[in-house]
């Protein structure tokens, strides 16, 4: 079989950053697999600016942005692989991939890095009734259909879920010609940016109804015809009699996305059910020695910048990993209460290198003027006071290097709201 | 009169209020960075907006590729300016900056290419 030291999986924005680190930190043998025909993943179709600030203190296109790391990988001489999916990986590191050219292959990697972004949650897995009709696609479907095919998928436009990908396709579709209806969110608050509500909406008076949902779907020809929207009470439930009628051609779903973690699954990593992404301690290193993850694939997150810093650290620790192995196995563990519904990394594994540790959550509701607070055994070592906190937006809290090494062994760390 | 409003100049989305009781003298609060202080005053002044779509391309693996406006254009000019960048097609091979169509709609931003796009 033959070996290599790193196997990446997935060529987006994760893959890219997490491969740029670990061939600075001296890795060489490496390869990224990548199972669509150019690198870059989903930035490819998200041609809106607002990629960026944070890394290039300039504002990017996706394309673009993508291209910033793409540039990085081909300046190093990184390997990588086109039109190569990855079928499975095993608890002992071995990878097995698909392509026209090698067939089927098998790698024994020292240490994997998995960066295979996630999916959008398809018409099934939320259950709207009504008719089978043509004209039902997710927001990214749509966006790739748009974007990359040059395709319009319909004139008449109603939209439901105001995630990001909704917000930024109900102006893409504006832009092309259509006629968009509304954007109905089920919650009262929309998880996506504020900023993608102001110029994807409010600039083209495109109604955002907050606890509505589609409860039918009619079709006339095979076609969509018309969507039926109601009201939603306290436990979202539609209420009947708020029923509308909203005459259109096509229904985009924006309902969420899902990491892809089947892969992870096969290896027996241990999945969190609350990201849907693997349990990492503070080096991204899964609960199976050597599987590493990062990027969406880990938890979604809103900016692509994040995703790069968080890869960029997976890189050099798988690289740290190869050169010395594991360091220690004490694990602490970090969780998210009152209100915060999750942390990553889960774990925080104690070692003597005392490196800053970025802590990346998200809350489960809409909180104003709290705290957002790291308790060390119900002392306060490090907050952040915010006016408003959403579930569309994560927050970041790093503990510095003289607040990590106050992490015992056997400490309690809990992320917490102050002042709800 | 005090305007509230989203700054959309970076994700953050600060809550600004811009007093804008003398025109010649607009107060920006609530802003992080004086980004934001800039976009309050063009608000209520000349809204502005970056415009990104597509254009055809001919002779490449790629059907389309994306654009992007170099300066924001003035929000009444939004849809004049995709009037015109749907007449645009390109021969491949097209590079990311390359300036695809100047000065458009007279307003002083160009039409830029945002991804590279190889001859076949
Ligand atoms: C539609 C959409 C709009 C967005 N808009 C914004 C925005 O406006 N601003 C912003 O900052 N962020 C935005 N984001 C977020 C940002 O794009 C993502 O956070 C970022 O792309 C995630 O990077 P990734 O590498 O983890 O995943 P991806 O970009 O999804 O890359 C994963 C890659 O892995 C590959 N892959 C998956 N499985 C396999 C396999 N088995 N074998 C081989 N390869 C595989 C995929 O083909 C893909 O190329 C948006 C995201 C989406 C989905
Ligand atoms: S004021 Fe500055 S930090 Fe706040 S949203 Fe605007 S650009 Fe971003």
């Amino acid at each position: 079989m033959k070996t290599c030291d790193l196997v990446i999986i997935g060529g987006g924005p994760a893959g890219l950053a997490a491969a740029k680190a670990a061939y600075d930190c001296g890795v060489r043998d490496m390869i990224i697999l990548e199972r669509e025909a150019q690198l870059g993943g989903i930035l490819n179709q998200c041609i809106h600016n607002g990629f960026g600030l944070h890394t290039f203190k300039e504002e990017l296109t996706g394309p673009e942005y993508a291209q910033r790391y793409i540039d990085m990988v081909l300046e190093r001489n990184i390997p990588y692989k086109l039109d190569s999916t990855v079928i499975n990986i095993d608890k002992n590191r071995v990878v097995t991939y698909v392509n026209e050219e090698d067939g089927l292959q098998k790698v024994q990697a020292k240490a994997v890095i998995l960066s295979c972004g996630c999916r959008e949650r398809p018409r099934g897995a939320i259950n709207i009734a009504g008719a089978r009709v043509a004209g039902v696609y997710s927001a990214g479907t749509a966006q790739k259909l748009v974007n990359i095919d040059g395709f319009m998928p319909g004139k008449e436009v109603v939209i439901l879920g105001s995630g990001d990908i909704g917000l930024i396709m109900a102006r893409r579709m504006t832009f092309e010609g259509a006629s968009v209806k509304a954007v109905v969110e089920l919650m009262p608050y929309s998880s996506g940016l504020n900023r993608n509500i102001v110029q994807c909406l409010n600039d083209f008076n495109i109604p955002l109804k907050f606890s509505h949902t589609v409860v039918d779907i009619k079709g006339k020809d095979g076609r969509v015809s018309s969507v039926v929207i109601a009201q939603v009470d306290d436990k979202l439930k539609p209420i009947m009699e708020t029923a509308e009628e909203i005459q259109c051609d096509t229904l985009l779903l924006s309902v969420g996305l899902l990491p892809e973690n089947e892969l992870a699954g096969y290896a027996d990593v241990n999945l969190s059910p609350i990201t849907g992404g693997a349990v990492v301690n503070d080096k991204m290193m899964t609960s199976v020695e050597g599987i590493f993850e990062c990027g969406n694939v880990l938890h979604v997150h809103d900016l692509v910048d994040f995703v790069s810093e968080e890869s960029e650290h997976a890189g050099k620790c798988a690289a740290e990993y190869i050169a010395k192995g594991c360091g220690s196995s004490e694990k602490i563990p970090v969780k998210g209460v009152n209100g915060v519904r999750y942390v990553v990394p889960q774990i925080i594994n104690k070692d003597d290198d005392f490196e800053p540790i970025s802590l990346k959550m998200r809350v489960g509701n809409v909180f104003k003027n709290v705290e957002v607070a790291v308790m060390l055994d119900g002392e306060k070592i490090a907050s952040k006071k915010k006016q408003i906190v959403t579930p569309g937006e994560m927050e970041t809290i790093v503990l510095k290097s003289d607040l990590v090494q106050k992490v015992k062994n056997g400490a309690n760390v809990e992320v917490t709201l102050i002042g709800r | 009169m005090v305007r509230k409003m989203i700054c959309i100049s970076c994700p953050l989305g600060c809550h600004l209020e811009v007093d804008c009781s003398d025109m010649n003298d607009i107060k920006v609060s609530g802003n992080t960075c004086p980004r934001g202080k800039i976009y309050g005053i063009n608000e209520v002044t000349a809204p502005k907006r970056m415009v990104t779509s597509s254009v055809k391309v001919n002779g490449s693996d790629a059907v389309l590729v994306s654009v992007k406006t170099s300066e924001p254009v003035p929000k009444d000019k939004i849809f004049e300016c995709l009037d015109v960048i749907k007449t645009i097609s390109v021969d491949a091979p097209v590079k990311i900056g390359d300036v695809l169509y100047e000065n458009i709609c007279g307003c002083g931003s160009n039409i830029v290419a945002t991804k590279h796009a190889d001859k076949i």
